[in-house]
């Protein structure tokens, strides 16, 4: 590995304020949400009868509670856990698939590579939202089958990525090189390859995360996602726009914390991005 | 050229015939009936409900049927809208929904496009500061709530605009249409700011300005061709994801358009509804992906020569 652009990366990364404003944002919203239970005096479905659409803040309820008498904040930050969840294993599974599909048609070239490129142009023009739809009203929303699925369709960039780079890396001199010594091709995608795109795909699974969490939450809103009493940022949200006349807060607060940390994960992203890839940093 | 233009035709083709199977067999493996409900009709009743609708064929000849019908345009029965049509209920949200895609993509091409040009312009100044950062808001807040925050502002706080509907009172279109457009608005503005920029720096824009062009002219009949690209090849994944939005924003704003008709099937599960609406989405978004395409191949005089 490089070490002085990585070195170089992370004293750019440190420089950009807004960026580092964002980690910061995310690493503390991480903390929160993994420790729910012990932040939290509540539990996400516990109901206190004597304080139901209570008005934030109150003595008891920081952000006020919902119709049924359910903490919000609670409700929020084990929405955050789903949401955060879902964000970084389907992103996870999206680079699974994503790198090796990459790694494999750049490498290979000719005929291999231009068939798993088409293949990802067809899959490009599928509507994958509709596609997701009809899995989860098939099957039923189980959390699993949602990383997957959303896993599943985001990897299509990933690949494009991954071999774009692989093309431009594998004639250069120390992998020909590594080559002509004898090592298998297993330890060059390990040793050579890996380590020389690893930039572009932090920066682009930063960048997916965002995108996963939409897609959730777009899908909790409409009723397809995670079920009730189980939150999640849109599940809440969509709670919200039905209550949103009288309690109010019960919209804003979810819609604040969702995007903030949607807004967070951007310029983390972005700020990624210019650290490891100067020159792009102009457009 | 040509030969592009057919391959890329000739290609959506099978794709789509792919879809419609994939979604029909997915439908199928769906556990349950239509029939099922709280009081289960009794044997005989729902011996007959199957035989009525076909249900008792094998799935293969169930399938070959449905295939045979689709091309004729029939899209089957809807089970929970009895003795209606899918494809006429269909037919009934296509213009409402049509509608509102196109109000939503005049806005954000017009909002899209004039603060991204103006941005790459006055590069640097509060002119391209100020629409980048509303951009950003665009992209960061989602479809889902930016309708409701509008409705709290606009509709419950202010009293200035509707809340829900679509064209029972004046101005019920005015905050479903800027919902939609707003996101992509601020995707256009991002894309035709880079594009923009990328091309201002070119040779044949120093030329033409020292050809004397005025500037209005070098930017309209020089940069905007070739910057606007990048918008154009938006454009279809752009369609594909306004339907997507037409969901949320028909589900938030109560329009009877397909959007909203779909969710309905899908909370409902209204199979024959579901698989009809999800073949005719998929076809449209095919087709609008690959009319996007033929119109960035065409409109960048590069990939005209290659072929």
């Amino acid at each position: 590995m490089n070490n002085s652009l990585w070195s170089d990366a992370i004293h750019r990364l440190t420089r950009n304020k807004a960026a580092m404003l964002s980690g910061f944002i995310l690493i503390l919203l991480i903390i929160a949400a993994a420790l729910a239970p012990w932040v939290t005096p509540y539990g996400y479905e516990e109901m206190d009868f004597n304080n139901m659409t209570a008005t934030p803040p109150s003595s008891d309820h920081l952000l006020g509670t919902d119709t049924q008498g359910r903490d919000l904040l609670t409700r929020i930050l084990y929405g955050a856990r789903v949401s955060l969840l879902v964000g970084f294993v389907a992103t996870g599974v999206a680079l699974i698939i994503g790198v090796s599909w990459g790694i494999i048609a750049g490498y290979a070239g000719g005929k291999v590579d231009q068939i798993m490129m088409r293949i990802v142009d067809i899959l490009y023009g599928l509507p994958f939202i509709i596609f997701i739809i009809l899995l989860m009203v098939v099957f039923g929303s189980n959390l699993w089958l949602l990383f997957a699925a959303i896993g599943a369709v985001e990897w299509l960039t990933m690949a494009r990525i991954v071999r774009a780079q692989v093309i431009g890396l594998k004639n250069q001199e120390f992998v020909l090189a590594a080559k002509a010594m004898g090592v298998s091709n297993l330890s060059l995608f390990r040793r050579h390859l890996l380590p020389n795109i690893l930039g572009p795909i932090a920066v682009y699974a930063t960048l997916t995360i965002p995108q996963v969490m939409l897609l959730e939450s777009f899908l909790s809103f409409l009723g397809l996602g995670i079920q009730p009493p189980m939150s999640s940022w849109g599940s809440l949200i969509n709670d919200g726009v039905q209550y949103m006349e009288e309690f109010s807060w019960l919209l804003i607060y979810p819609g604040i914390t969702f995007t903030i940390t949607l807004f967070a994960l951007n310029f983390f992203g972005d700020g990624l991005r210019d650290a490891l890839d100067p020159k792009t940093s102009d457009n | 050229m040509l030969a592009i233009f057919v391959k890329r035709i000739l290609l959506a083709i099978p794709v789509i015939i792919a879809v419609a199977s994939i979604t029909f067999f997915l439908v199928k493996l769906a556990p349950g009936g239509p029939f099922d409900s709280d009081k289960p009709p009794s044997p005989e009743v729902l011996k007959n409900l199957n035989k009525a609708y076909n249900l008792d064929a094998s799935n293969w000849e169930q399938y070959v049927e449905y295939m045979s019908k689709l091309v004729q345009g029939d899209l089957g029965p809807s089970y929970t809208h009895v003795g209606r049509p899918v494809t006429e209920l269909i037919a009934g949200g296509l213009p409402v929904t049509f509608e509102l895609a196109l109000y939503a993509i005049l806005i954000a091409l017009s909002l899209g496009i004039f603060s991204g040009v103006l941005a790459a312009l006055k590069r640097n100044t509060l002119f391209d500061f100020i629409p980048m950062a509303i951009a950003m808001i665009g992209i960061c807040v989602p479809t889902f709530l930016m309708g409701p925050l509008l409705v709290l502002i606009f509709g419950i706080n202010l009293q200035i605009l509707p809340v829900s509907g679509w064209g029972e009172i004046p101005g019920d279109k005015i905050l479903p249409s800027l919902t939609l457009g707003f996101a992509y608005a601020a995707y256009i503005a991002r894309l035709s700011r880079g594009g923009m920029l990328e091309v201002l720096n070119q040779d044949f824009i120093r030329t033409a300005r020292a050809k004397g062009l005025t500037e209005r002219m070098v930017v309209i009949k020089h940069a905007m061709q070739g910057g606007l690209i990048p918008v154009v090849a938006f454009l279809g994944p752009a369609i594909a994801g306004l339907l997507a939005g037409s969901f949320v924003v028909e589900t938030v704003f109560n329009i009877p358009g397909i959007g909203q008709m779909y969710v309905k099937a899908a909370l409902n599960r209204d199979y024959t509804m579901i698989l009809g609406t999800t073949i005719f989405f998929s076809t449209m978004i095919v087709l609008f992906n690959l009319l996007s395409d033929l119109l960035a191949l065409w409109l960048n005089p590069r990939s005209r020569d290659v072929s």
